[in-house]
C-alpha cells in the first residue's frame, strides 16, 4: 500500500459557492476532506464598535446590513431589545405587533427563498434559482410599497413601525399567500423527487442532537437535527404566543432534514402571515411615549410638540436606565440576539450582536471531515450562512 | 456613425470600432459578490431584470472576465484578495465600485474598512445606493458599455501598438 | 426550577464564589469569580440544564470599574427555556479568564472573538488566534481606546449636519 500525502486546497474567499468572503482551507486526502479550517472576517466592518459611538435610533440602520437577507428579523431583533431597554415592551400597540410578525414572517420567506436559490444553484439546479428569485422579487415590490428600500428596510422603529402600511398592501400580501405554497410545490417538484438532488444532500453533513446543541446550533439547522426548540413558541415576542403554528422538526441530522425542515417553515410561515392579516386591525402604529419614540412624520410638520420631540431624540438621543438586557430573536437562520449595555447615556455602551451564522458555521469543520469535496458545498449551503452577520 | 453601406453585403468601419462594439456587447463581469449588494447584483442576473440581454453574463475566473463588480463593503482583511484578482484579470478590464461602501466607505467608517475603492482601483463607474436597486446597476454597466464605445486605438493597443487613449 | 431558585442553589454550592446577583427587567445576572468560572459553568450545565451557550462577550469599562473587563456568559436551557447571565471581573493587568470551551463547544469562537477584538487571553483555549481581523492586526479594536477609524486618522467630527 503505497504511503499518501494530503493536499492542502484553497477555497475562497473568491469562490462562487462560499456565500460570500468564506475562506475554507481544506486538507485533502485525494478526494475525502480530511480538516476544513474556515477562515472569517473578510467582511468585518466594525459595525458593534460603530454603534457606540451612535444614538440607540441611529443603530437601528445598522442592523439592517448584518443579515441582509432577513433585515427585518434583526431590526425586529433590535428594536425589541432597545424597547426592553427602556421598558416600553408593554406599550407597544397592537397594530404595530401584528405587522411585524406579518413582516417577520414574510422575511423568513424572503430569506429561505434565497438559501434555497443558492444551496440548489451549488448543487447544480439552475431552475430553482430563476424560479426563487422570480418569487423574491414579488417580496421585494412589497418591501419597497413599505419602505421604499428593496433589501435593506429600517421600517421597524423603537416604539413601533416607522408608518402605516401603504394603501393596497393587505391585498398585495394576500395575493402573495394565496400564490406562494404553489409555488413552494412547484420547489418541491423539482427538486424532493430529484434523484440527484437526493443523492447530493441525503446522509450528508451529519450532526446529531448532542454535538449540535454543543457546539451551538440554532434554528433549523439545530431543527433538522431534531431537537424541539424555537424561539417563537418557547420565548414567545412581539405575541407570537397568539399564533398558531407549527415548529418543524426532523430527525434526520443531514443535509436533507434540514431541507424539510426549511421547506416545512416556509409553509407554517404562510400560514402564519394568513393569521396576521386576518387579525390586523386599525389602531396606532408607534407607543405613546414621546420622549422615546421617534414621532411620525406627518406631526413632525404638523405640530410643535412632534417637531420639538424630533429635534430633542435626533439631537440628543433618549437615555435609558443603566442596566444591561438580551433579548433575542428567531431569525431564519437561527436565534440572532442582542446583548445592550447601558451606562445611562444616549449611546449603547456596548452592543454585542449573537449572530445565527456565526455560531452555525462553527458546525462546518465536523460537518465536512471524511466527507467528499464536493459535499463541502452542500453542507456550506446548508447552514445558510450570510457573511454580513457572521463577520458584523 | 461613420458607417457606409457599399453595396448589398459589405459594410466598412473603423476596427477600432469593431473591436469597442464586440467588447462592450460581450461583457463578462466577475461573480464576486462581497456583500449586501451582491444579492442585488444576483437579483439583476436573474430572471426579471436579466442581465444576458446586454450579453452580460457572470463568470466565475477572473481569467475570463473582463470587469469586476466590487459589489459590497470592503475591508482591509480582502484588500489583498480583490488586488490579486483583479491582477489575474487579462486586460483590457474594467473596475465597477457597486454601492456606497465600494465607492467611499459608505456608514461604515471604522478601523476595519476601507474607506473607498478607488484608493486602490482605477474605477471605471460608479453606482451609488445601499444598496443600489437592479436598474442602477444595469445603468452603470450601460455606462460603461458607452465608455468602451468612445475608446480609441482600441485595436492598436491590443497588436501592441500605443495605448488606449479614453475620450471621456 | 425557577431562575431563582437555580441561583439559590449555586449560592448554596459556590458561596464564596457568587459576588453579587443582579436583576434587571426581569433578567438575572449572576457575578461569579474569575477563578471559579469553570466550575460554575460545569455545574450549571450538568445539574441545572443550561445546556446552550447563547453568547460570549466582552465588556470593557474602561475607568468607570477597578477591574476594566467583564465577559459576559449568555446561558440557555432549552428543555425549560430559561435564561441566565454570568458575569466575571478581569483586571487589565491580568487580562486572563479560564476557558469554557470545554463545557460547551461553541465557547470555541466566541472566545476567539473576544480575544481578537477585545484582547482578553483565554487559558486551556484550544486554538486562542485571532478570527475576525487579520492575523498581523495590532490592537484590539474594541476596547474603549481604540479609535473607531482606525488609529492614524483624524476623528470625523460631523459634516454638514
Amino acid at each position: 500500500m503505497a504511503s499518501t500525502e494530503t493536499m492542502t486546497v484553497n477555497m475562497g474567499p473568491q469562490h462562487p459557492s462560499t456565500h460570500g468572503v468564506l475562506q475554507l482551507i481544506l486538507e485533502l486526502d485525494g478526494e475525502t476532506v480530511v480538516k476544513a479550517t474556515p477562515h472569517i472576517g473578510f467582511l468585518h466592518r466594525g459595525v458593534e464598535k460603530l454603534s457606540e459611538n451612535r444614538t440607540y435610533h441611529q443603530v437601528l440602520p445598522l442592523t439592517d446590513r448584518l443579515d441582509y437577507l432577513a433585515p427585518m428579523h434583526n431590526n425586529l431583533g433590535y428594536v425589541l431589545a432597545v424597547e426592553k431597554l427602556f421598558g416600553i415592551t408593554d406599550m407597544i400597540p397592537e397594530r404595530a405587533k401584528t405587522v411585524r410578525v406579518m413582516m417577520a414572517e414574510i422575511t423568513r420567506l424572503k430569506s429561505h427563498l434565497v438559501w434555497l436559490a443558492c444551496h440548489a444553484l451549488d448543487i447544480g439546479a439552475m431552475t430553482v434559482f430563476i424560479y426563487c428569485f422570480r418569487e423574491r422579487e414579488m417580496i421585494m415590490d412589497m418591501y419597497e410599497k413599505l419602505s421604499g428600500a428593496r433589501m435593506t428596510s429600517n421600517y421597524f422603529r423603537v416604539g413601533g413601525l416607522s408608518a402605516d402600511l401603504p394603501d393596497g398592501f393587505e391585498k398585495d400580501v394576500r395575493h402573495f399567500i394565496d400564490v406562494m405554497p404553489g409555488h413552494i410545490d412547484t420547489y418541491e417538484g423539482l427538486l424532493t423527487g430529484n434523484i440527484i438532488w437526493q443523492k447530493r444532500i441525503q446522509g450528508v453533513g451529519v450532526i446529531d442532537a448532542e454535538a449540535a446543541i454543543d457546539i451551538g446550533l440554532s434554528g433549523p439547522s439545530l431543527r433538522g437535527s431534531g431537537v424541539d426548540w424555537d424561539l417563537r413558541r418557547d420565548n414567545p415576542y412581539s405575541g407570537y404566543e397568539n399564533y398558531d403554528f407549527k415548529v418543524c422538526v426532523e430527525q434526520g441530522c443531514d443535509t436533507w432534514a434540514r431541507y424539510r425542515v426549511r421547506l416545512d417553515e416556509m409553509r407554517e410561515s404562510v400560514k402564519i402571515i394568513r393569521q396576521a392579516l386576518d387579525r390586523l386591525q386599525a389602531g396606532p402604529f408607534l407607543a405613546d411615549c414621546p420622549k422615546i419614540c421617534l414621532p411620525p412624520k406627518k406631526d413632525v410638520v404638523n405640530t410643535i410638540e412632534g417637531l420639538i420631540h424630533q429635534f430633542k431624540i435626533i439631537s440628543e438621543g433618549p437615555k435609558p436606565e443603566v442596566g444591561e438586557i438580551y433579548q433575542s430573536v428567531e431569525n431564519p437562520k437561527g436565534e440572532v440576539g442582542f446583548y445592550l449595555v447601558s451606562d445611562g447615556s444616549s449611546n449603547p455602551y456596548r452592543m454585542k450582536v449573537r449572530p445565527a451564522s456565526f455560531v452555525n458555521l462553527q458546525a462546518l469543520p465536523q460537518m465536512v471531515q471524511g466527507r467528499l469535496i464536493a459535499d463541502v458545498v452542500a453542507i456550506i449551503g446548508t447552514l445558510d450562512i450570510v457573511l454580513g452577520e457572521i463577520d458584523r | 456613425m461613420g458607417v457606409e453601406t457599399l453595396g448589398d453585403n459589405v459594410i466598412t468601419t473603423s476596427l477600432d470600432k469593431l473591436v469597442n462594439w464586440s467588447r462592450s456587447r460581450s461583457l463578462w463581469p466577475m461573480t464576486f459578490g462581497l456583500a449586501c449588494c451582491a444579492i442585488e447584483m444576483m437579483s439583476t442576473g436573474a430572471a426579471r431584470f436579466d442581465l444576458d440581454r446586454f450579453g452580460i453574463i457572470f463568470r466565475a475566473s477572473p481569467r475570463q472576465a473582463d470587469c469586476i463588480i466590487i459589489a459590497g463593503t470592503v475591508t482591509k482583511k480582502m484588500l489583498p484578495v480583490i488586488l490579486t484578482v483583479y491582477e489575474q484579470m487579462p486586460e483590457p478590464k474594467y473596475v465597477v465600485a457597486m454601492g456606497a461602501c465600494a465607492c467611499s466607505g459608505g456608514v461604515f467608517d471604522t478601523y476595519s474598512v476601507v474607506q473607498g475603492i478607488d484608493e486602490y482601483l482605477p474605477v471605471d463607474v460608479y453606482i451609488p445606493g445601499c444598496p443600489p436597486r437592479p436598474e442602477g446597476l444595469l445603468y452603470g454597466l450601460i455606462k460603461l458599455q458607452e465608455k468602451i464605445m468612445r475608446e480609441r486605438n482600441s485595436f492598436g493597443a491590443a497588436i501592441g501598438i500605443g495605448e488606449v487613449v479614453n475620450n471621456a | 426550577m425557577s431562575v431563582e431558585a437555580i441561583v439559590q442553589n449555586l449560592k448554596g454550592k459556590f458561596s464564596s464564589s457568587v459576588l453579587e446577583v443582579l436583576e434587571f427587567r426581569g433578567e438575572t445576572t449572576v457575578i461569579v469569580k474569575k477563578e471559579e468560572i469553570v466550575a460554575v459553568c460545569q455545574y450549571l450545565k450538568t445539574s441545572e440544564g443550561f445546556n446552550f451557550l447563547s453568547d460570549l462577550c466582552g465588556v470593557d469599562y474602561l475607568g468607570k470599574k477597578d477591574d476594566r473587563f467583564m465577559v459576559v456568559y449568555n446561558i440557555y436551557n432549552i428543555t425549560t427555556h430559561e435564561r441566565l447571565r454570568l458575569k466575571v471581573a478581569v483586571s487589565e493587568k491580568d487580562a486572563t479568564v479560564d476557558s469554557v470551551s470545554s463545557v460547551w463547544g461553541t465557547a470555541n469562537w466566541h472566545e476567539r472573538e473576544c480575544w481578537d477584538l477585545m484582547g482578553i487571553s483565554f487559558n486551556n483555549h484550544p486554538d486562542l488566534r485571532r478570527i475576525l481581523m487579520p492575523a498581523d492586526w495590532v490592537g484590539h479594536p474594541l476596547r474603549k481606546d481604540y479609535p473607531v477609524q482606525g488609529p492614524g486618522r483624524a476623528l470625523y467630527q460631523g459634516g454638514l449636519s
